[in-house]
């Protein structure tokens, strides 16, 4: 009897993280799924069973792979650029000096601003002619440049927006790891004679791995989750040279209204960014003793 | 205790139920109303004024008005409500999304309300060239309110250092380009610093192009809406020549120009001529450090200029109340006086001939003559490009525009494809 009543107590007590997962998660998931075999409902023309007929249609998308591919060239130049520079600045906030508090801000400032508000300050700075970045480079005696315009410059134009966003929130969870690092293990190496680049390779880094692997995965995750700066900065543009798969994804919802084939897309993203999840439990679950 | 408060209870439901009567005299007839904000200016504030005065002369019809956004995000939140069933029942939405409104489903023929012939009037006092957009299949779906058009900007100061006539806007393609390389200015290194001329490209450059191809004598559309012409020769010879303006005559800045910045440009004096909205008027009016004028666009073959902007539309769900209570406030918000008085407020293009013979149009155009511009130029204009399935046969063009624009594609090859894509798209609605 009291085993029942504490499974009882037990699945009580779960319920309502249970309900919420599954209202909001789990069942738009399998609808999401339902929708990608389904034919779009127009008007009085409800939907029908077409089997995978929208998958073949995306193979056949070539917006499709090249959003896939400029998320695939963006998530590459932005998780180790951004990674590396939160470390950077993690370690130089790191230390103690006169307005440490002012430059942990700084660096942190880019992720308090919301991703709109960011990308239309950017949206100033690559302006042509009288823009923030034209300006620099006409100093420097160097040609003016249409970053958003041309498709050679408008992706690593917002790859760099990216960066610039992402790495002070980094910075916070390095920061954090490095003051779990006791000083004693830093003394003993010293002691030993190790200069401070050995004692940063062999003693630093190492006990950073676990959150370097937690940040790696969150990077990529946040590279196929934000769109926000394509919106508001190049809508895609020019020619889908800067559409991400999200982003298309938005445009197929709510701008065509073909919500089969969004759905279509979805189960794509989501099973990249589960795929990308698994790797992280397995990861992390395996290197939990460095700790 | 109890009985205290039972009557208590009793006594406020008696109360409530009074009050209710005395506000609604006769039973009210509820209208939700969604509207976009798609130029500068107070346009909530003007919105609610004339909703009040409207209240004001019918105290049976409650309106509620609802801002949902730019264009895109008011046709997204009043699809959304009318898949779930609960669809506002007169909106202001994008005249081009038309067959959108229509293959959804969602919106009445304004023949079904407008049935006596005082109303029949109204809704053929409107300018034809406004009417293109909001006519199919024999029907009318929408009646235009805050509609726009493309006209010419030109700095009467750059025009005058460079020698030319400050009072003489290009009138011609030649004139354009002649015009655009006394107008553009480079520095010793070479550096541009003052373009000739720029139209924009980003976001929806298909409207802009439409000017080019109607100038060259090419409809980009049919009127059923089921039908594109990008491949015409003479549409591949308007893309030619926009792309030449920067490639070869290097009049013109490079690559997709931001359609945003334009009236900047405009101010800060890197570009002497721009192509933009009338919508932008008052806002360049307001900025302007210089003298500048207002013109029609240059002609090729011919004049003209797409319209664009939105008209009103009356859902299908509205009950016979509201259909009529819908139509009473639509016609109210185009009328002749608010058409005149929301153009001057605005800068968008007052809808109606009757509308520029009112006292209040008369005195404003004679104040500021570059505002009939716009009008003047109506009788060249076409239909903004519309078909079924819009969005997507439109981004068709808009890519293959941008391809051509950064160079990537010729002007045959792009609008090719474009046209394939387009005739794939629009083959199941004929």
């Amino acid at each position: 009897m009291s085993k029942r009543l504490n499974a009882l107590y037990g699945w009580l007590l779960i319920l309502p993280a249970v309900s919420l997962l599954a209202a909001f998660t789990h069942l738009p998931a399998v609808m999401t799924l339902l929708a990608s075999v389904h034919s779009t409902p127009r008007g009085t023309r409800p939907p029908h069973f077409v089997g995978l007929d929208n998958y073949r249609d995306m193979m056949a998308d070539p917006i499709f792979w090249q959003s896939l591919w400029n998320n695939l060239i963006y998530a590459l130049a932005t998780i180790p650029v951004s990674v590396a520079l939160a470390l950077t600045m993690a370690l130089l906030v790191n230390r103690s000096f006169p307005g440490r508090s002012l430059a942990r801000l700084a660096f942190f400032t880019p992720t308090v601003l919301p991703m709109i508000a960011v990308a239309n300050i950017w949206l100033f700075f690559y302006t042509p002619d009288y823009g923030l970045l034209d300006r620099l480079v006409g100093f420097l005696g160097m040609a003016h440049h249409n970053w958003l315009g041309e498709r050679g410059t408008a992706l690593w134009a917002l790859i760099a927006v990216a960066i610039w966003k992402e790495s002070g929130f980094f910075m916070i969870f390095y920061l954090a790891a490095l003051q779990q690092i006791p000083a004693t293990l830093r003394e003993a190496a010293a002691l030993e004679g190790a200069g401070p680049w050995t004692c940063f390779r062999r003693v630093t880094l190492p006990l950073l791995m676990p959150t370097t692997l937690f940040v790696l995965i969150n990077a990529l995750i946040n590279a196929f989750r934000m769109v926000d700066h394509v919106v508001v900065m190049t809508r895609g543009g020019p020619d889908n040279a800067t559409s991400l798969l999200l982003f298309h994804i938005f445009e197929v919802g709510f701008r065509f209204w073909d919500s089969a084939y969004a759905a279509t897309l979805t189960v794509v993203l989501v099973t990249i960014l589960s795929l990308v999840a698994a790797l992280k439990f397995h990861f992390l679950d395996s290197r939990t003793h460095y700790r | 205790m109890f009985i205290s408060l039972k009557r208590m209870i009793a006594g406020v439901t008696l109360a409530c139920g009074l009050s209710m009567a005395a506000a609604l005299p006769a039973a009210a007839t509820d209208l939700s109303f969604y509207f976009p904000v798609a130029v500068g200016g107070p346009i909530t504030k003007l919105i609610d004024g004339y909703v009040a005065e409207f209240q004001k002369a019918h105290p049976d019809i409650r309106i509620s008005p609802v801002y949902a956004g730019s264009y895109q995000d008011t046709l997204a939140k009043a699809l959304t409500a009318l898949k779930g069933g609960d669809a506002p029942q007169v909106a202001i939405l994008l005249s081009t999304d038309m067959f959108t409104l229509i293959d959804e489903d969602a919106v009445l023929p304004f023949e079904q309300l407008a049935k006596s012939d005082a109303d029949k009037a109204w809704l053929n006092a409107f300018y034809p060239a406004f009417m293109e957009n909001s006519r199919a299949g024999g029907h009318v779906w929408g009646v235009p309110f805050q509609r726009s058009t493309v006209v010419q900007y030109w700095n009467k100061e750059a025009f005058k250092e460079a020698g030319l006539d400050p009072e003489k806007p290009p009138q011609t393609w030649d004139e354009l380009v002649a015009f655009g390389h006394r107008l553009t200015k480079r520095d010793a290194g070479g550096a541009v610093t003052q373009w000739g001329v720029q139209i924009p490209s980003s976001g929806f450059p298909y409207w802009l192009f439409q000017c080019l191809a109607i100038e060259n004598g090419v409809v980009l559309a049919n009127e059923a809406g089921d039908k594109t012409d990008y491949a015409n020769p003479k549409a591949i010879e308007s893309l030619q020549f926009w792309h030449d303006l920067s490639a070869r005559e290097r009049i013109h800045p490079s690559g997709v120009v931001e359609w945003g910045t334009t009236p900047k440009d405009f101010f800060e004096r890197k570009a002497a001529i721009i192509w933009t909205t009338t919508g932008n008027l008052t806002n360049i009016r307001a900025n302007a450090p210089f003298a500048f004028g207002v013109s029609m666009l240059p002609e090729k073959v011919r004049r003209g200029s797409p319209t664009g902007g939105g008209n009103f539309y009356v859902f299908k769900n509205a009950s016979p109340e509201q259909r009529t209570a819908a139509l009473e406030f639509v016609k109210f918000m185009t009328s002749a006086e608010r058409a005149a008085q929301w153009g001057i407020d605005t800068g968008y293009v007052a809808t109606r001939p009757d509308a520029w013979e009112t006292p209040a149009m008369k005195a404003y155009v004679a104040g500021f003559p570059a505002a009939a511009v716009a009008r003047d130029q109506l009788q060249y204009s076409v239909a903004e490009l519309s078909t079924h399935d819009n969005q997507r046969v439109t981004k068709a063009l808009n890519d293959a525009l941008q391809a051509v624009l950064t160079g990537a594609k010729s002007p045959a090859e792009a609008l090719g494809e474009a046209q394939a894509n387009a005739e794939r798209l629009l083959k199941s609605y004929r």
